[in-house]
């Protein structure tokens, strides 16, 4: 495969063709925020928080779904993306009930994480306060629609990972939502295989082990990359 | 060289408070209400939440008793799993509990109510807090800071934070005592015993030069309430409920906490966002009762632990049956914290600390639990009704303050009738200091912060038969 030779943040690289922004960047040592993005999945450029700036092009672009191009020079970090990164943010808290104190994953959250490394101090927005559900009728696990930022990791862990296809995205805007099955209570869905690789993917404490309290949920993503790299390398296959 | 240290703005409100006095035709007090004008409502937005998150998310009702709330709600989480928890646990939860007992009594003595008795009445508010205190006796203030501050120490040591520890759940507790947490605490503790018997000294000097108050801060007869042992010993987290009279007669006893609405009724004033509380069987508001300190050295019959025992007889002594004035919740609470330093060190010795057999594992076995607590300022309920898959249904707290709310009322009127005479509509500020001392007695979450630095917020109007508002004074 050809290689490409571009620039990030002012640093000549050479990426595969075929690759994304995020991952010529990240094979470079280059951070770039994300929070839709999950090793092991495919990319769909939900949250917008891996925006960067491509000289010529007056958008700004999602890093994971940018390929990489001859010659473009491109910008991961600046005034404008830190402001856009933080709107992004502060939206995203305003549009549910984030409530870091009291919830499964404070302390490991990637949200909280984000806003934290982004320096959102506060939220400009008013919050919408929406009333969502918690769906604790599965004997494993639980969703808290609460705290779900809509990246679609579950839905696409569980049908491109685990081949179950159980999860899926219903309504549009702010009524968007994740449902089970034809949006029915998750205790009662057929097609779930009960593996868990969805609150594996979950990236904030919409999806958490039963029982869990206050901070004590720990996810173990690498699990998931795991499966997909022997799965893409045959690793499970023998010669014979 | 020297420091400036600036506090700005002040704004650390925990609670705000309106005291309204109602004078007769003669200019007399004739009734006293105390209002909290504030609305928290957890007990509405809790409704849908999973049981689990209970002791974290009621625990933020407070920032100086945490504590409490965490472990009646976990206590109440146990009881919908219909677990009983792990032996170690439970003592792990009750060595957090006198942690928390110590911490905010210290807090209530030396920071909140010991600058009005040691400074005096009359001081000049700018100087009566516990930053006179430090200008008046350095020494004693560094003491009674540290001496929260061991407290506070044990609840970090075993919860990993001092305020909002995520560590008492359902089932019991998250993680045990570790060795060098123990070591940490036994070092301490021969500090914290000679600070508090410097406050017993200094208290049994104010009691002589301060039978006045004694006499009329909240002197009156009542029911009392509070946990007990089976054999009546003092009780903090277990036990069961007892009820005596002034004239110290137990009118209920061993009562399950589970059943506390068969004796507990709580009535709504539109004058207040704070419900009061009443026994059911004398009605309302007869059946006015008080809980806390004062209540519980009144109705158990012993402490448990030799240096607090000796002190409850001194203590006992001071009522006929039992001990009726509220200004003598200081005395109880240093009987409590000297209980809790006796019981923290036997607990030392005890290698069940440090077990790694901490919690139950169930689900959802009964769709009602109740969890009781002894919170430094009295008997705290956690009442949850909850779904087949333990989504919050119903949620009802009873708070310490808020049964402590009638007798409040009373030690309010009280003060003003002994301070207010002929009605001319002034407000002394002396009076003004009176009556918050009469409500500081009970240490209520209100006073918890502002006062700290020196003024509680506090809205005190006279009013006439008429309705016409004499006058009025406002701070904070």
């Amino acid at each position: 495969m050809a290689a490409k030779t571009l620039t990030i943040d002012g640093r000549q690289i050479t990426a595969e063709e075929g690759a994304t922004v995020l991952q010529a960047a990240s094979e470079a040592g280059i951070n770039i925020p994300t929070l839709c993005h999950l090793e092991g999945l495919y990319d769909v450029g939900a949250c917008r928080l891996c925006l960067i700036e491509v000289a010529g092009v007056p958008k700004l672009l999602p890093a994971c779904t940018t390929k990489v191009a001859e010659g473009i020079e491109i910008k991961t970090d600046s005034e404008r993306l830190r402001k856009y990164r933080r709107m992004t943010l502060e939206l995203l808290f305003a549009e549910r009930n984030h409530v870091c104190a009291a919830c499964v994953s404070n302390g490991s959250c990637e949200l909280q994480t984000l806003a934290c490394s982004q320096g959102m101090d506060h939220v400009r927005y008013d919050y919408l306060f929406p009333k969502w559900n918690v769906d604790p009728t599965h004997e494993l696990f639980g969703m808290d629609h609460n705290r779900c930022v809509l990246c679609t990791r579950c839905v696409r862990v569980c049908w491109h990972i685990e081949g179950a296809g159980t999860k899926n995205v219903a309504g549009r805007g702010t009524k968007a939502h994740i449902i089970t099955d034809l949006n029915m209570p998750w205790g009662d869905s057929d097609s779930c295989t009960k593996c868990g690789k969805c609150v594996q993917a979950c990236p904030t404490g919409a999806l958490f082990h039963k029982g869990a309290t206050v901070a004590e949920m720990r996810r173990d993503r690498s699990r998931l990359e795991f499966l997909v790299t022997a799965r893409e390398k045959k690793e499970w296959i023998t010669a014979d | 060289m020297s420091k400036r240290i600036v506090i700005d703005p002040v704004t650390r409100i925990e609670g705000h408070a309106k005291i309204s006095i109602f004078v007769d035709a003669s200019g007399n007090v004739a009734a006293a209400e105390f209002h909290v004008v504030e609305f928290r409502g957890f007990e509405k937005f809790c409704e849908g939440r999973p049981y689990t998150e209970m002791p974290a998310i009621t625990q933020r009702i407070c920032g100086i008793c945490p504590i409490s709330h965490t472990l009646a709600s976990a206590k109440a989480g146990d009881a919908l799993m219909a677990v009983r928890i792990p032996p170690a646990a439970d003592k792990l939860r009750r060595l957090l509990n006198l942690g928390q007992i110590v911490q905010s009594h210290a807090l209530s003595f030396f920071h909140l109510s010991a600058p009005d008795f040691l400074l005096g009445w009359e001081t000049a508010p700018a100087q009566r807090n516990v930053f006179g205190l430090i200008s008046a006796n350095a020494g004693l203030a560094r003491a009674g800071i540290r001496l929260r501050q061991f407290g506070q120490e044990i609840i970090e040591i075993l919860a990993g934070q001092k305020i909002h520890p995520a560590w008492a759940v359902p089932g019991g507790v998250r993680s045990p005592l570790s060795q060098e947490g123990r070591e940490r605490i036994r070092a301490w503790l021969p500090e914290a015993f000679a600070t508090t018997q410097v406050a017993f000294d200094l208290w049994k000097k104010t009691m002589e030069t301060h039978q006045r108050e004694i006499q009329i801060f909240g002197n009156f007869p009542s029911l009392f309430m509070g946990l007990v042992a089976p054999d009546g010993t003092w009780e903090h987290h277990g036990g069961k409920l007892r009820f005596t009279d002034s004239s110290g007669s137990i009118i209920a006893d061993q009562i399950e906490v589970s059943r506390y609405a068969e004796f507990i009724g709580e009535a709504v004033q539109n004058s207040s966002y704070l419900k009061s509380p009443y026994y059911l069987p004398l009605g309302f508001p007869a059946g006015i009762y008080r809980v806390g300190p004062l209540a519980r050295l009144n109705v158990c019959e012993q402490m448990g632990v030799p240096k607090a025992d000796a002190e409850l007889k001194q203590f006992k002594k001071l009522g006929c049956g039992a001990v009726t004035s509220s200004f003598l919740y200081h005395y109880a609470r240093l009987i409590e914290i000297l209980a809790a330093l006796e019981y923290i060190e036997r607990s030392l010795d005890d290698a069940e600390l440090s077990s790694d057999c901490l919690r139950a594992d169930a689900g959802i076995n009964s769709l009602r639990g109740v969890g009781a607590s002894e919170a430094p300022r009295g008997t705290l309920f956690h009442d949850y009704t909850v779904d087949r898959n333990g989504l919050l249904q119903k949620v009802n707290l009873i708070v310490s303050t808020g049964q402590n709310n009638l007798a409040m009322n009373q030690t309010v009127a009280q003060i003003a009738r002994h301070y207010v005479k002929g009605g001319a509509g002034a407000i002394p500020e002396p009076m003004l200091n009176r009556i918050e001392h009469g409500i500081r007695c009970y240490d209520p979450c209100l006073s918890c912060s502002t006062h700290a630095v020196g003024q509680m917020p506090l809205h005190v109007r006279l009013i006439a038969p008429d309705g016409k508002v004499l006058g009025e004074v406002t701070r904070g």
